[in-house]
C-alpha cells in the first residue's frame, strides 16, 4: 500500500518537474492537484515527500532543479491551512531562505517563503529569526528591479508581509530595511508592482515612529522615488485603465500623507504641479494637498500659506465659470471646486491663528475686487473677465465664511458692512433705475448670506447669537430684506429678480430662534412671495422661482419642526393660496393657480388635507356648472382639476400613511354630486371631462383599501339602481342612455375596473345584468367593467357568472337557445334581427372577459376562445350561407379577429396592476399556445377566398405580435411561412398597415436573434420577396423603413444562402434611393452599401 | 512610397457638428420630403482624402454651399476645391464623389462635378475628365485606382 503510494508520488512529482514538452501544463496542473491532495489527507507526509523529492531539490540541472522547488513550494502554498510540526517549517524556512541566492531557481524560492512567512502560529509558524534570516537573504541576494514583473511582485508581498507580519524583526533592522526598500521600489514601471510598492511605503511609514531616524534620513530619498509618480498617468491608455487609475492615485495619496517627514518634500512638488496646465494634474494635486493638510503638522503648513494662497488664487481667478446665476452654480468645474475645498480645509486648520484668512482679507485682488463692486453698473455692462473675478471672489468668501464660526466673523467685520452700504447707495440714488442696481453687491451678499445658513444648525443655536456676524446681520436684515423685495419686484432682468428671490429665501430660511433674522422679517418675506404668487403670473420665470422658494421654504420648516415659522406660513401663504381655486378671478390662469396650490400643499400633510377638501369643493363646482349648462370654461377648470388631483394629489398621498380617507372622499363627494343634481343639460358632447373624470374615479377607487371600496360600491349602486332606465327588464331591448345616466353607468363601471380582488362585491347578478345590458349599447367602459368583474370575482361565485351572462344575456342577444356552447350560427342570426351594433358590441365584450378570464387563468377561457376561433374558421364553410351581405359579415369578422388584440394586449384603461387585476404569469404565452396550432391548421387547410383568409391572418398577426419574442422564436420554424403570408396578404390593404408595422417588428426580431436567424435561413427565399414588396409599402413610411432595415440585417446571415438575392434587392433598393422620405432613403442608402459589399472583396476595408 | 506628398501640410478644420432634422412629426404624412444640398452633403463629407487620413469635410474640400440640388429635374452639380492649385488627386477626388452619389443616389440623377474656379491650375482638363463618362468607366476597370477609391470612401481610419 505504502508502497503503491509513493510510486504514484513519484510519479506525479515527475510530472510535474519534467520541463520537455512531453507534458502538457494541465497535466501538469493535475499532478500538482493530486500531490497536494496527498498530503492533506495525510497519507503521505511533507518529510517523506522532501525526501523523495531530494534529488529534484539538489539536482545541478538549473531547470530541473527550478521546477523541483517550484513544485514544494505550490504545495506549501496549498497546504497553507494545515499543521506542520514547527521543526519541519524551521528546516524548510532555512532551505528557501538560501535558495533566495540561486538566482536560477528563484521563483519557487520566493513561491515558498511567502506560503511559510503567511502561516499563523497556531498552524505551525516561523519564528522571528527565520523571520530574520529570510530578511537579511532578501537582502544580500536580491536585486528586485533586475527580475520579471511576477517576482518583481512577488518580492514585494514578501516585503509587506515581513512587515505585516514581523514587525519586530523590521524594526530591529532599522537604517538597512529602509534601505532595502528603497533600493526595490526605485523605477518600478508596472501598475499592479506600482500599488504594492505605494502600500509598502505608507506601512513602511506607520511602522517607524516619526523621531526614528533612520527614516528621517532616507524620507528624502524614499520621496523623490514617489513623486516621481505624481501625477499618475498612462502614456500609452487602454480602455479599462480608469479604475485602475483612480487606485494608484489613491495609494499613492495614501503614501504621500503617511508622515509628515514627506512635508518639506510634498508641499513643494504639489505646489509646482498645482501651476501646470494639465487640468488633471491640477485636480490631483488639489486633492492631495487636502489630504495631506489633515495628516501633516498644521504649524509647519503655515509656512507654506503664502505659496498656497498664491497659486489657490490665481486657479480659482482663471477657473472660476463667467455666469453669475443664482442658485446652483457650483457645476463642472472641478479644478475651481477642490481649490476651494482646499481653501476651506485651510482655514478650517488655523482657526487659532487666523493667518490664512488675513491672507485673503489683505489679498490686493480680492480687495480691488470687492472696491470695484460699485463700478459694475448694469449687468450687462460688466465684462467677461470681471464677471469671471466677481464670481471668484465671491466664491472664494463664500467658502471662507463657511469654514467656521470665526471665519465668519473675520469676514463679516471687513466686508459686510460695506457690501450692504454699497447696495443700499445704488438703492436711493437719485437717478436710481431697475437695471442700474449695482449687481455686484446683491451678488456678493447673497453669497455671504448663503455661507451663513451653513453655519446655523437648527439644533445648536442660542450660543451664535453673541458672535459678531449675528450681530451685524441682525442690524442690517432690515436693510437687506427691502433691498432685495425691491430688487425682486422692480428689475426687469431674470437674474437680478433671481438673486433677489434666492438672498429673501435664504433669510427666511434660517430657523425661528435665530434671532438676527425677527419673526416679522420672515413674516414681510412671506407676504412679498405670496404678492408675487399671486399678482405677477405675467412673467413665468419669477413666477416659478419664486414658487420654488416658497416651496422651500414650506419643507424646510416642516423638516426642523418649527412650530412658530409654520403658523406663520400657514396664515400667510396657505390661507391666501386656497380660495385661489374657487375664486371667480379670471385674470389668473387658472392652471398655473391650481399648479401653485398643489404645490404648496405637498411640502406638509397638514396643508395637503386642506388643500384636498378645496378641491373637491372645487371639483364639484365645476362640474355641476357643466352638468347645468355645459360650460365650457368650467369644463376646463374641472379637467385641470382632476388631472391635479390624479397626477399630483394622489401619488403624493400614496407615501403617506392612513391616507384611506382622501380618495374614498373624493370619490364619494363625486358620486354625491350625481345623485343631488338631477338635472343634466341635454347636449354635454364634451367625452374629454367624462374620461378624465372616469380616470380620477378608477384612480382614487384604486388606491382605497377594501372597505372603502365597498362603501363606494354600494353608494354608486344604489344610485345606479334608483334611477329607472337601468332596471332590468324582461324586454332586454337596448336602451338609449341620457346624458346623465351615461354618467353613471361610466363611473359605475370605472369603480368596478379599480375594485381589489378580495373587496365583495354583492349584487353580482344586477350588477351583470345592467352592464350587459349596457354593453348591448355599445358602450366600451362596460366590455371593460366586465373583463375587471371576471378577472376578480372569487371562484365559486365565477361559474354562476358565466352562466348569467352568457345563457340569459348574451346568448339571448344573440338568440340563442341557452347553451353554454355559444353557438356562432346563432350570432349569425341575430346579426339579421338586431343589427349589426349589438352584435359588434357584443363580441368586444366577450373579447375582455375572455382577457379577464385569461389573466387569472380560468379555465372558462378555452369557452370563448372557441368560440372566436370557431367564428374564423367555420366562416369559410358558411360563407356562402346565411349571411346577408357579405360586407355586414366583413365587420362582424374584422371584430371577431380583433378581439385577438383586445385579449393579448395591455390596456391602459383597465385590467393591468395599477388597478389590480389578478395576472398570473406568462398568460400571453398560453394563449399563443392554446391558439396557434388551430389557427395554423386551419389556415393550412383553407381554402377560402382571399377576404376570409386575410381575417385569420389579421388575427393571427394579433396574437404574434403581442407574444413575447422569446416564445416566438422557439416555435420560428412554423411561424415564418405564416408572417410572410401574413405580411403579403395583410399589406394590401392600407387600413391595415398598424398591424403590417407591428408584425413586421417581430420578424425583425426574429432577424437579430441568432437561433430566429437559422430558421430564416430555410426560408430565405420567401422572406427577402416579401421584404422587397414591404420596401415600397405606401400607407406607411415606418414599414418601409423597417422592411429595408431587416434586408440589411439580412446580410448577416450565411453568405451562401443570400448571395444569389444579391441583384434583385439591388434593384429593389436602387428604386428605394427615390423614396419620399428622407430617413428611409438614409436607410436605402446604408443597406444598398451592405448587400453591394457581400460579394466583393475589395469593399471590407 | 518614394514619392513626397503632393500638399504635405495641409490646413485641417474641425468637423461641424451633424445637424440633426427635426423628428417627424408627421409619420404618416405622405408630403415628399424633397432632396436638399445637406442630404448630398451628410454623405460626401466624410469621404477620406486620397492622401490624408482626414475627411474632405475637415480639409474644406467640400461645404455644404458647394452643392447645388434640382429635384424636378435631377440634377446634382458639385464644386469641389482642391488644396492646391496643382492638385494632381483632384481628379481622384471627383472619381470618389462620383462612385459615392451612384450608390447613394437614385440613378436617374445627373451628377455634374467640378473643381471651383479658379481653384485649380488645370481646371478645364480636369473637369472635362470628371464628366466623361468613358474616362469614369475606364477608370474604374484599372484595379489601382478602384482600390485607392475604395479606400478613401470606405476608410474608418478618420
Amino acid at each position: 500500500m505504502a508502497d503503491s503510494t509513493t510510486i504514484s508520488c513519484v510519479k506525479h512529482i515527475e510530472t510535474y518537474v519534467d520541463s520537455s514538452s512531453s507534458r502538457s501544463p494541465s497535466q501538469q496542473d493535475a499532478s500538482l492537484d493530486a500531490l497536494a491532495k496527498l498530503l492533506l489527507n495525510d497519507i503521505i507526509t511533507l518529510e517523506l515527500l522532501v525526501r523523495e523529492m531530494e534529488m529534484y531539490l539538489t539536482t545541478t540541472d538549473n531547470i530541473i532543479r527550478a521546477r523541483g522547488i517550484l513544485l514544494l513550494a505550490e504545495l506549501l502554498t496549498r497546504c497553507s491551512s494545515k499543521r506542520v510540526e514547527d521543526k519541519t517549517v524551521h528546516s524548510l524556512v532555512g532551505f528557501f531562505a538560501d535558495r533566495l541566492a540561486d538566482w536560477r531557481a528563484l521563483r519557487g524560492a520566493l513561491v515558498g517563503c511567502l506560503a511559510l512567512m503567511r502561516r499563523k502560529t497556531d498552524i505551525g509558524a516561523i519564528s522571528s529569526s527565520d523571520a530574520n534570516a529570510v530578511a537579511q537573504s532578501f537582502m544580500q541576494n536580491l536585486q528586485v528591479q533586475s527580475l520579471g514583473q511576477h517576482d518583481r511582485k512577488l518580492c514585494f508581498e514578501i516585503l509587506e508581509c515581513l512587515m505585516d507580519s514581523y514587525p519586530d524583526t523590521v524594526m530591529s533592522m532599522e537604517d538597512e530595511f529602509v534601505y532595502v526598500i528603497c533600493e526595490a521600489i526605485d523605477g518600478e514601471k508596472d501598475p499592479q508592482c506600482l500599488l504594492l510598492t505605494f502600500r509598502l511605503v505608507e506601512r513602511l511609514a506607520q511602522l517607524y515612529p516619526e523621531s526614528s531616524s533612520s527614516l528621517a534620513s532616507y524620507a528624502e530619498d524614499l520621496f523623490n522615488i514617489l513623486g516621481s509618480y505624481f501625477p499618475i498617468h498612462f502614456t500609452h491608455p487602454k480602455g479599462e485603465d480608469d479604475a485602475k487609475r483612480e487606485e494608484l492615485s489613491r495609494a499613492l495619496m495614501l503614501a504621500f500623507a503617511s508622515t509628515p517627514l514627506f512635508e518639506p518634500f510634498a508641499i513643494p512638488l504639489l505646489l509646482e504641479k498645482l501651476s501646470s496646465s494639465l487640468p488633471s494634474a491640477k485636480i490631483e494635486s488639489l486633492k492631495y494637498l487636502t489630504y495631506c493638510m489633515d495628516k501633516y503638522h498644521g504649524n509647519v503648513i503655515q509656512e507654506q500659506h503664502k505659496p498656497l494662497w498664491s497659486s489657490l488664487k490665481d486657479i480659482v481667478l482663471t477657473s472660476a465659470p463667467s455666469s453669475l446665476t443664482a442658485g446652483s452654480r457650483y457645476e463642472d468645474n472641478k479644478v475651481a471646486d477642490e481649490a476651494l475645498v482646499l481653501v476651506q480645509k485651510l482655514i478650517q486648520q488655523d482657526n487659532d491663528s487666523v493667518s490664512f484668512l488675513k491672507l485673503i482679507l489683505n489679498d490686493a485682488d480680492v480687495n480691488m475686487t470687492l472696491k470695484n463692486l460699485s463700478n459694475y453698473n448694469n449687468y450687462d455692462d460688466i465684462a467677461v473677465t470681471d464677471k469671471q473675478r466677481l464670481n471668484a471672489v465671491s466664491r472664494i468668501l463664500h467658502v471662507s465664511a463657511a469654514a467656521s464660526v470665526a471665519s465668519c466673523n473675520a469676514i463679516f467685520q471687513s466686508v459686510f458692512s460695506e457690501l450692504v452700504n454699497g447696495l443700499q447707495s445704488t438703492m436711493q440714488e437719485k437717478d436710481y433705475t431697475p437695471g442700474g442696481l449695482k449687481f455686484g453687491y446683491l451678488y456678493v451678499c447673497v453669497d455671504l448670506l448663503t455661507a451663513c445658513s451653513t453655519l446655523v444648525k437648527p439644533t445648536d443655536k442660542t450660543y451664535l447669537d453673541k458672535e459678531t456676524w449675528c450681530t451685524m446681520l441682525h442690524s442690517f436684515c432690515p436693510l437687506l430684506t427691502s433691498s432685495f423685495v425691491k430688487t425682486m419686484k422692480e428689475s426687469t432682468l431674470d437674474i437680478y429678480t433671481h438673486t433677489g428671490v434666492r438672498g429673501l429665501q435664504i433669510l427666511a430660511s434660517f430657523p425661528a430662534n435665530f434671532s438676527p433674522v425677527s419673526k416679522s422679517t420672515f413674516e414681510e418675506i412671506l407676504v412679498e412671495f405670496t404678492s408675487v404668487i399671486t399678482l405677477k403670473f405675467n412673467n413665468a420665470s419669477i413666477w416659478r422661482f419664486v414658487l420654488n422658494a416658497l416651496v422651500e421654504i414650506g419643507s424646510l420648516i416642516k423638516k426642523s419642526d418649527d412650530s412658530e415659522k409654520m403658523a406663520s406660513f400657514d396664515v400667510i401663504v396657505v390661507e391666501k393660496m386656497l380660495p385661489l381655486l374657487s375664486s371667480d378671478d379670471l385674470s389668473m390662469p387658472f392652471s398655473l393657480k391650481v399648479g401653485a396650490v398643489s404645490k404648496i400643499g405637498m411640502t406638509n400633510l397638514k396643508y395637503m388635507r386642506k388643500i384636498v377638501q378645496e378641491l373637491n369643493t372645487a371639483i364639484s363646482t365645476n362640474l355641476q356648472k357643466y352638468w347645468l349648462d355645459g360650460n365650457s370654461n368650467s369644463a376646463e377648470h374641472a379637467m385641470l382639476l382632476l388631472e391635479c388631483y390624479v397626477d399630483e394629489v394622489l401619488p403624493w398621498f400614496q407615501n403617506v400613511k392612513d391616507n384611506d380617507n382622501v380618495p374614498m372622499h373624493f370619490a364619494l363627494k363625486i358620486w354625491n354630486e350625481i345623485e343631488d343634481n338631477t338635472m343634466f343639460f341635454d347636449s354635454l358632447n364634451d367625452k374629454k371631462l367624462l374620461e378624465t373624470t372616469m380616470n380620477g374615479m378608477k384612480r382614487a377607487v384604486a388606491s382605497c383599501s377594501e372597505d372603502s371600496q365597498s362603501t363606494i360600491l354600494d353608494k354608486a349602486f344604489s344610485i345606479l339602481s334608483s334611477s329607472t332606465s337601468f332596471q332590468v327588464d324582461e324586454s332586454m331591448q337596448p336602451a338609449e342612455y341620457s346624458c346623465r345616466e351615461e354618467w353613471i353607468i361610466s363611473l359605475f363601471d370605472s369603480v368596478i375596473i379599480a375594485l381589489r380582488p378580495k373587496t365583495q362585491v354583492k349584487n353580482t347578478e344586477e350588477i351583470l345584468q345592467i352592464i350587459t345590458r349596457a354593453l348591448s349599447n355599445a358602450h366600451i367602459p362596460s366590455a371593460h367593467a366586465l373583463g375587471s368583474l371576471f378577472n376578480k370575482i372569487p371562484n365559486d361565485s365565477l361559474e354562476e357568472a358565466m352562466d348569467i351572462t352568457f345563457n340569459k344575456y348574451i346568448v339571448r342577444f344573440a338568440n340563442g337557445n341557452g347553451d353554454n356552447e355559444i353557438g356562432v350560427s346563432n350570432l349569425r342570426l341575430s346579426n339579421v334581427n338586431d343589427g349589426l351594433v349589438t352584435s359588434d358590441a357584443i363580441v368586444v365584450g366577450l373579447a375582455w372577459v375572455g382577457k379577464g378570464l385569461l389573466m387569472r387563468g380560468h379555465e372558462k377561457v378555452k369557452d370563448v376562445i372557441k368560440f372566436f376561433l370557431n367564428f374564423l374558421i367555420s366562416n369559410r364553410s358558411t360563407s356562402s350561407g346565411s349571411v346577408s351581405s357579405s360586407e355586414d359579415c366583413d365587420d362582424l369578422t374584422r371584430a371577431v379577429a380583433d378581439s385577438f388584440s383586445i385579449i393579448m394586449s395591455d390596456s391602459e384603461a383597465c385590467l393591468n396592476r395599477n388597478l389590480h387585476a389578478t395576472v398570473k404569469p406568462l398568460y400571453k404565452q398560453r394563449l399563443f399556445n392554446m391558439v396557434m396550432p388551430i389557427l395554423l391548421a386551419a389556415i393550412v387547410k383553407s381554402d377560402s377566398p382571399i377576404p376570409y383568409k386575410s381575417m385569420m391572418h389579421r388575427a393571427i398577426a394579433h396574437v404574434i405580435s403581442n407574444t413575447p419574442l422569446s416564445a416566438i422564436i422557439g416555435e420560428a420554424k412554423k411561424l415564418i411561412p405564416l408572417m410572410v403570408d401574413g405580411l403579403t396578404i395583410l399589406s394590401e390593404d392600407g387600413k391595415n398597415r398598424d398591424i403590417v408595422y407591428n408584425l413586421l417588428l417581430v420578424l425583425s426580431g426574429i432577424l437579430t436573434d441568432k437561433n430566429g436567424q437559422e430558421v430564416i435561413v430555410e426560408n430565405t427565399y420567401t422572406v427577402i420577396m416579401c421584404l422587397n414588396k414591404l420596401v415600397f409599402y405606401q400607407h406607411m413610411m415606418l414599414v418601409r423603413e423597417t422592411a429595408i432595415q431587416c434586408l440589411t440585417a439580412m446580410t448577416e446571415l450565411p453568405y451562401a444562402s443570400v448571395y444569389r438575392f444579391r441583384p434583385e434587392v439591388l434593384q429593389t433598393l436602387s428604386r428605394a434611393l427615390d423614396d419620399p422620405k428622407r430617413s428611409v432613403r438614409q436607410e436605402a442608402v446604408r443597406c444598398r452599401q451592405a448587400w453591394a459589399s457581400i460579394s466583393s472583396r475589395s469593399l471590407h476595408i | 512610397m518614394t514619392l513626397g506628398l503632393i500638399n504635405a501640410n495641409p490646413i485641417v478644420r474641425e468637423k461641424k457638428e451633424r445637424i440633426t432634422r427635426p423628428d417627424h412629426v408627421h409619420l404618416h404624412s405622405n408630403d415628399h420630403e424633397a432632396l436638399d444640398p445637406l442630404d448630398i452633403y451628410d454623405i460626401v463629407r466624410d469621404i477620406r482624402d486620397p492622401e490624408h487620413p482626414y475627411s474632405l469635410e475637415q480639409l474644406s474640400v467640400l461645404s455644404e454651399d458647394s452643392i447645388t440640388v434640382d429635384e424636378k429635374l435631377a440634377r446634382i452639380l458639385i464644386t469641389f476645391t482642391p488644396t492646391i492649385q496643382h492638385c494632381s488627386m483632384a481628379t481622384v477626388i471627383g472619381l470618389c464623389l462620383r462612385i459615392k452619389l451612384k450608390d447613394c443616389f437614385p440613378p436617374h440623377f445627373k451628377v455634374d462635378i467640378k473643381v471651383a474656379p479658379g481653384s485649380h491650375a488645370d481646371e478645364e482638363a480636369v473637369n472635362k475628365q470628371l464628366n466623361d463618362k468613358e474616362r469614369i468607366v475606364a477608370a474604374m476597370e484599372n484595379p489601382n485606382l478602384r482600390q485607392l477609391v475604395d479606400e478613401c470612401l470606405y476608410s474608418s481610419e478618420l
